[in-house]
């Protein structure tokens, strides 16, 4: 492999890889070569030249010494985590040769990848050309799934990621459950200050006092599970008072007249005995919205796998967009544009016999993705089933914390013939594979070329900073080695990915030399349609080419048309809802060890009300474990934090600790994992999605409670 | 020249950006820190309120850490940026002591270090990296002497505070509030 980063210059282009917002910046090293910082690019409409701090931690990623360091073959039991090292030789061999087993008794559509990062761009195209399509990623099922169905539904669009929420000029932004500056989806906070600048009303829903509640003129606690009830209520209110927007409903909306009846009885005094949220609350925050429309973003959310209803509540939120004319306005959603590159010239892929959507049987069928939990049910052989998956690829996700119901994921993975991940990091799943790759982090390698919609068009490059640490390899390299061990060379008819990548920028004009000196470039839209033209004739990609506030889609696979409260369960006594959210630090499970990030943030901690604290006599600063309904008890000790944030019927902590691999030396018994918690899981019948938000916890105190730190 | 920063609090989210983003600038060992995020919650659940500050040394105009200095290495640079000249730091202490706001911690190379304004970065004619870094700009440096300046403007138009003023230490650290 040829290794052509400028060594020695003053600073290489990246595109962020610690969280998907993929920020591109520039890598700075110091005299003796070391990676020392980086820095937003300030072309960037991702992060307008300012990083977030994971993004500015990044640098932890490649000095991590925890790493893996070179290719792993498993010596015994899956779940024993006994590697001997092996050569990058025969790693390859050893999958290869499962592959074709698997290829030839059951189908190459019995090899799965689940990704959730670059390299899974390598590793898909690996699978396309091996005849199997079965490619998922977790970002849909786990997290942000029932949004962009809902949105189809109703607007025949998604959200997308950068989200098309034109937050820069709002007047009004609604968040439900989304704790913008906690997660730190970079322009998305960046355009939330700019809106607290231009004195645009934020309103806020979430039982806890979030950093965004806190700078909000209206934070609405509300009780947990109850959502669909207050945007039921907001509906109502806007359509009883005639505060929709009412030209825009007439041109693009078809179902109003149906809406409207619906809608009839969920007044803000119904809401309120379900939401603990006063009526005039409700009232008054509904004229905010009507004042500010049509600049006014009710916020889709981005991790909104909650309580199994995710798809209706998204499309509440959909709705009230509609009534209040904000989709395709200025200030509430804009329409994105993206440069597309042209591919690569490779021959066409074989047709797979199966599709992934097989595997669920008939069920899902609105996910406009795959649905990992469906690929994980489909790994458990059962009689329904022709053939169930028998290899997993797992790239850049830790499936052990990103999928729910554990056991049900161990199972999955026992049946498997063959499990290879790929991951810079020993996380978890790490663990359960039988052959370890370990790739290069991001500052030390190419991939494909960044191409996101946007405001403006715009692509960026990510390029080696440095040579990759240890025996590591970039998922490029990995993919194009095991295509020659299978026989697939004529898809990966190129030396190394900078070919590929010189060749897709010239035929847009530009070259990799140029995209090296920039790391971004901007293009004209093809088209004036950032927003609607004022009277402008719009089709919409839905049945009826108009906006659908009576969702024909949904009405014929069997769901309710228009959303509907369903009470869920509450906890029972002496349990507590089981919260979790992101701290702006961190990144799912993947910065745990982050030595510049744990620096920071090393544990996560309980979020206890004071009442609670009382009634068990808890501290701040104490560590409990935690116990399920189902009699599940985490596998560490948590750190309690008592704060009036929190409300007395539930508990919070940000996601991605606990980590039980040792080899993670700084993560490894650092709080509590909340996936292993969330034993019940409520599936969208709709997508697919896993709810997570359905599970109660309750404190053991008599046993010793120790943290890792006060314990050893 | 009089170089000043203020901080909105009303706008940091208490990302801890500045804090990574002055420990990647500044080569601070992992483990220490020059600036970090105080987050203050006030009122019972629902009434709430938080402030939350991104603080640093305040290059007071009158600072302790410089006149209890027995070498001189704690020092007024131009534009009242106080700094310590490591190789003339015995590492004592008494700074450390003296400071009201904890500003400095000791290096593990035997000095006492702290934040700079980046004054490197300030030399060249950029923002210290802090404010460069910020997702929320939430922050703004620049010289009290220039009314034209990012710091002055902002603030002849917000109301501001500083931290504990009756240590008499004539802070250069602003928050809008």
């Amino acid at each position: 492999m040829r290794f052509t980063a400028s060594e020695g210059s003053l600073r290489t282009p990246t595109y962020c890889e610690v969280c998907f917002w993929q920020c591109a910046g520039w890598v700075y090293k110091n005299d003796s070569g070391e990676i020392q910082k980086i820095t937003g690019n300030d072309d960037d409409p991702h992060c307008n030249g300012r990083f977030c701090p994971r993004g500015t931690g990044g640098v932890g990623m490649y000095h991590d010494e925890d790493r893996l360091k070179t290719p792993l073959i498993r010596t015994s039991e899956r779940g024993k985590d006994t590697f001997r090292e092996a050569t990058w030789d025969e790693a390859f061999d050893y999958i290869a040769e499962k592959l074709k087993k698997i290829a030839a008794e059951h189908g190459p559509e019995c090899v799965a990848l689940f990704t959730h990062g670059s390299g899974g761009a390598h590793f898909g195209h690996l699978l396309k050309a091996f005849g199997s399509a079965t490619i998922s990623a977790p970002s849909f099922a786990q997290c942000r799934g029932p949004r962009e169905v809902a949105f189809i539904t109703t607007f025949g669009d998604i959200i997308y990621s950068p989200e098309r929420t034109d937050i820069r000029d709002t007047r009004c932004l609604v968040l439900i459950g989304s704790h913008l500056g906690e997660n730190m989806h970079n322009g998305q906070v960046q355009e939330m200050s700019d809106a607290i600048d231009k004195g645009a009303t934020i309103i806020t829903v979430d039982p806890r006092y979030s950093t965004a509640a806190s700078k909000s003129k209206y934070w609405l606690p509300i009780k947990p599970a109850t959502d669909i009830a207050l945007l039921l209520a907001w509906i109502n209110v806007l359509i009883e008072n005639e505060w929709y927007d009412k030209e825009y409903v007439e041109k693009y909306t078809t179902g109003f007249e149906q809406l409207k009846a619906h809608v009839q009885p969920f007044t803000p005094e119904w809401a309120y005995g379900i939401t603990t949220i006063d009526p005039n609350v409700i009232r008054e925050t509904a004229r905010e919205m009507r004042n500010a429309s049509p600049a006014v973003i009710v916020h889709p959310g981005r991790h909104v796998t909650w309580y199994g209803d995710d798809t209706q509540r998204l499309r509440a939120v959909a709705i009230l967009n509609a009534l209040l004319g904000s989709w395709g306005r200025r200030g509430g959603f804009y329409n994105p544009e993206k440069m597309k590159l042209p591919d690569y010239p490779v021959p066409p892929f074989p047709k797979p016999n199966r599709m992934p959507q097989d595997a669920y049987q008939g069920k899902y069928r609105l996910a406009n993705e795959v649905v990992s939990n469906g690929l994980c049910d489909a790994t458990i052989p059962s009689v329904e089933r022709e053939c169930n998956i028998r290899a997993w690829f797992v790239n850049g996700t830790n499936l052990m914390a990103a999928l729910p119901d554990q056991q049900k994921t161990i199972d999955a993975i026992n049946a498997l013939d063959l499990l290879v991940v790929v991951d810079t990091m020993p996380v978890e799943i790490t663990g359960y594979a039988d052959v370890v790759l370990p790739e290069c982090t991001y500052l030390e390698r190419y991939d494909m070329i960044r191409q996101s919609p946007h405001r403006e068009p715009n692509i960026a490059l990510r390029m080696p900073a440095a040579r990759p640490k240890y025996n590591s390899k970039p998922a490029w390299w990995m993919a194009k080695q095991l295509a020659g061990k299978l026989g697939l060379e004529a898809w990966f008819p190129w030396n190394d990915l900078e070919e590929v990548l010189d060749w897709q920028l010239k035929q847009i004009g530009s070259s990799l030399d140029e995209m090296k000196r920039m790391g971004v470039k901007k293009f004209p839209r093809s088209y004036d349609d950032l927003y609607f033209a004022p009277g402008e004739e719009v089709t919409f990609n839905t049945n009826s080419g108009k906006i659908e506030l009576y969702a024909s889609d949904l009405e014929a696979e069997g769901f309710a048309p228009m959303p509907v409260y369903t009470p869920h369960e509450e906890p029972p006594e002496g349990f507590y809802r089981l919260n979790y959210g992101r701290a702006p630090v961190h990144t799912f499970s993947r910065t745990a060890n982050n030595p510049n990030l744990t620096d920071l943030m090393d544990e996560n901690t309980l979020w206890v009300n004071p009442k609670v604290a009382k009634l068990w006599g808890l501290k701040t600063g104490q560590y409990v474990k935690l116990k399920n309904q189902d009699g599940k008890v985490s596998t560490f000790a948590i750190k309690v934090r008592v704060t009036e944030r929190i409300r007395w019927d539930s508990v919070y902590m940000v996601h991605g600790f606990g980590h039980n691999n040792p080899r993670l030396s700084r993560a490894h018994g650092r709080g509590v994992n909340d996936t292993e918690l969330v034993t019940r899981v409520h599936v969208d019948p709709v997508m697919g999605g896993t709810g997570m938000r359905g599970n109660f916890v309750t404190f053991i105190t008599d046993e010793p409670t120790d943290g890792k730190e006060a314990g050893s | 020249m009089r170089y000043a920063m203020a901080i909105d609090t009303k706008k940091c989210v208490g990302c801890s950006d500045c804090v990574v983003a002055c420990q990647t600038e500044n080569n601070v060992p992992i483990g220490y820190c020059r600036d970090w995020v105080v987050e203050v919650t006030d009122g019972t659940y629902p009434q709430l309120e938080i402030e939350i500050r991104s603080e640093r040394c305040n290059h007071c105009d009158n600072s302790p850490c410089v006149r209890c200095c027995p070498t001189g290495a704690s020092h007024y640079e131009e534009g009242g940026v106080v700094l310590v000249t490591p190789h003339k730091c015995i590492g004592c202490g008494a700074c450390i002591a003296s400071c009201p706001y904890d500003a400095r911690y000791s290096h593990p190379d035997g000095y006492v270090d702290k934040c700079t304004f980046c004054i490197h970065r300030i030399r060249k004619g950029e923002q210290p990296a802090c404010v460069a870094v910020c997702p929320t700009k939430c922050m703004y440096f620049g010289d009290l002497d220039d009314p034209n300046s990012a710091v002055s403007k902002v603030l002849k138009k917000r109301k501001f505070k500083t931290l504990i003023p009756e240590a008499g230490t004539q802070p250069h650290v602003y928050y809008l509030i």
